[in-house]
């Protein structure tokens, strides 16, 4: 297996700033102060992920934006190489409640990520905006 | 009601051009039409019905029909589902024509990642940053090959996939574009150089990634009447089926894609069932995508793909289902990174009888295209396509 990364010196790779709208802005509120939130219906008990202001199962108003655990598993991943920061691992992870969430697993070595591994919540910064949720393994 | 027989595919054009330099977007768009309108033995003001997605440059369908001099057009169409688009094309002209309202419909695609640097790999951006999950989403790099590729980790995961069974798709697609004089990649490659090939987006190498070419490509769509009158053999459509995936919530499964419902809706139509099928067009962006769309058509059991696309069951002459005899997506051409026009053109080669002497499926007479648009790691469109020669 060929594992050739980047020709040229790995840069720090852009986390381009989450673009904020009127419906979602107090999710990168809670994400300053270090809080993952997702949403849960009150009307049907489902919780959803990316959070908005209905349910996407039962069409419900009735939503609440709760704060996550922060603990979660790995459900999927991909390394990629060939890229101008050096390789990165895209993933999806199960939160503990529930939902599963587009993220990166940072700050931990890629050849050591199986599916089914504990994960825990991480914050960084991106390029002037709100800080961004990732994930490490636990 | 049912379009089943109700509309036939009586046109069909690739453009032979890998990389066009010289020309426009709109040339090459302009170039297709002219080819399949040679094809079908039509003229341009027999064009009532215009089909583009968003390869097409301008405001929708308008700035292309304009363009193109379309003059007569009573019924337009601009669905986007990425690159599956095209394959839908030709079930919603087979809509319009059975409900009488245009009696012979253009299809074209066409575009030049090649030469003007659009790879198709590069973080999602551009008109996808208003979307509701953009926010969500980009900050992570999500790629056409990352995305993809967490579909196949998960699959193996799940089901016992190996690399070797992904890299029999890109063999198999390689021993039919050596035929294709105008494939982008001619050369038949082996299990072990697929696998030697470098690392994208593990698990997926260079080799079972498509190509990126320019080019496009035309189809014509007719009510039976004027298919009677034209000379071309006739290619009946006889059931088409569509659908979205997506996120649903945060309740992803990456297991399955949109075929699981658009092939089944398809079959209905058609009145058959997958092992009839003599010739099958599948979406080969990656070869994932062909191996999960493989399963969730009923070619096999959930989880059983890996099986069954290996030891060269996918070779014309060879196994047991004939896929993409023109090369497909892996090894001939992928234009402006939308592969669904192609596997309609080929499926009707194969139904006309004009494949490559040494890729035609005897006695071809009903065939399937299949696509999925989009992202298979998050959202995408998927279309099925039935027909049969008359």
């Amino acid at each position: 297996m060929s594992e050739r990364g980047t020709r040229t010196a790995p840069q720090a790779r852009r986390v381009y700033p989450p673009a904020v709208n009127v419906e979602t802005e107090r999710f990168w509120k809670a994400a300053e102060a270090g809080k993952l939130l997702y949403g849960y219906c009150l009307a049907c008990s489902e919780p959803h992920y990316y959070p908005r202001s209905f349910c996407p199962f039962c069409f419900s108003e009735r939503v609440e934006w709760r704060e996550a655990s922060g603990n979660a598993t790995v459900y999927t991943f991909s390394t990629m190489f060939h890229t101008q920061s050096g390789p990165y691992t895209i993933a999806y992870v199960t939160l503990a409640e529930g939902p599963r969430v587009l993220t990166n697993l940072v700050d931990c070595d890629y050849k050591q990520i199986k599916i089914g591994d504990p994960a825990k919540l991480v914050w960084k910064p991106s390029e002037g905006g709100s800080p961004v949720p990732f994930f490490t393994l636990a | 009601m049912s379009i089943k027989g109700k509309a036939y595919v009586m046109g069909a054009f690739e453009h032979p051009t890998r990389e066009a330099p010289d020309k426009s977007t709109p040339q090459l768009h302009a170039e297709c039409m002219r080819g399949a309108l040679a094809d079908a033995g039509l003229s341009k003001d027999d064009i009532d019905g215009y089909f583009c997605a968003g390869d097409a440059p301008g405001f929708g369908a308008m700035s292309m029909a304009d363009y193109l001099g379309l003059r007569n057009l009573r019924h337009m169409d601009s669905t986007e589902t990425g690159g599956s688009s095209y394959i839908l094309h030709v079930g919603h002209a087979a809509e319009a024509i059975a409900a009488g309202k245009c009696s012979v419909a253009l299809v074209t695609l066409a575009g030049k990642p090649r030469t003007s640097g659009g790879g198709g790999g590069g973080p999602r951006g551009g008109g996808f940053a208003a979307a509701p999950e953009a926010a969500f989403e980009m900050p992570y790099g999500g790629t056409t090959h990352n995305q993809y590729a967490m579909c196949a980790t998960r699959h193996m995961h799940e089901f016992g996939t190996t690399s070797e069974q992904l890299a029999w798709i890109k063999v198999a697609a390689s021993h039919h574009a050596q035929y294709n004089e105008h494939a982008f990649l001619k050369d038949v490659v082996t299990v072990e150089e697929v696998l030697a090939s470098p690392m994208i987006a593990t698990p997926l190498h260079r080799m079972d990634c498509c190509v990126i070419t320019d080019g496009g490509g035309a189809l014509i769509v007719t009510s039976p009447e004027v298919a009677a009158r034209l000379k071309r053999p006739k290619v009946k459509i006889i059931g088409a089926g569509e659908a979205p995936k997506g996120t649903y919530g945060g309740k992803v499964d990456l297991t399955y894609s949109g075929a699981a419902w658009s092939g089944p809706k398809a079959f209905a139509e058609a009145g058959v069932k997958p092992s009839d099928i003599k010739y099958a067009s599948i979406y080969d962006s990656f070869t994932i995508t062909v191996l999960m769309q493989i399963e969730d058509l009923g070619f096999c059991e959930k989880g059983q793909g890996g099986k069954f696309v290996s030891d060269g069951n996918l070779i014309s002459g060879v196994g047991k289902l004939p896929f993409n005899t023109d090369g497909g997506g892996l090894c001939n051409n992928h234009p402006t990174n939308r592969g669904g026009i192609t596997k309609v053109i080929e499926a009707v080669r194969q139904l006309r009888g004009e494949a490559h002497p040494k890729v035609q499926v005897k006695n071809c007479d009903l065939a399937i295209a299949h696509g999925t648009g989009g992202s298979l790691g998050t959202r995408h469109g998927a279309a099925t396509l039935i027909m049969e020669r008359e």
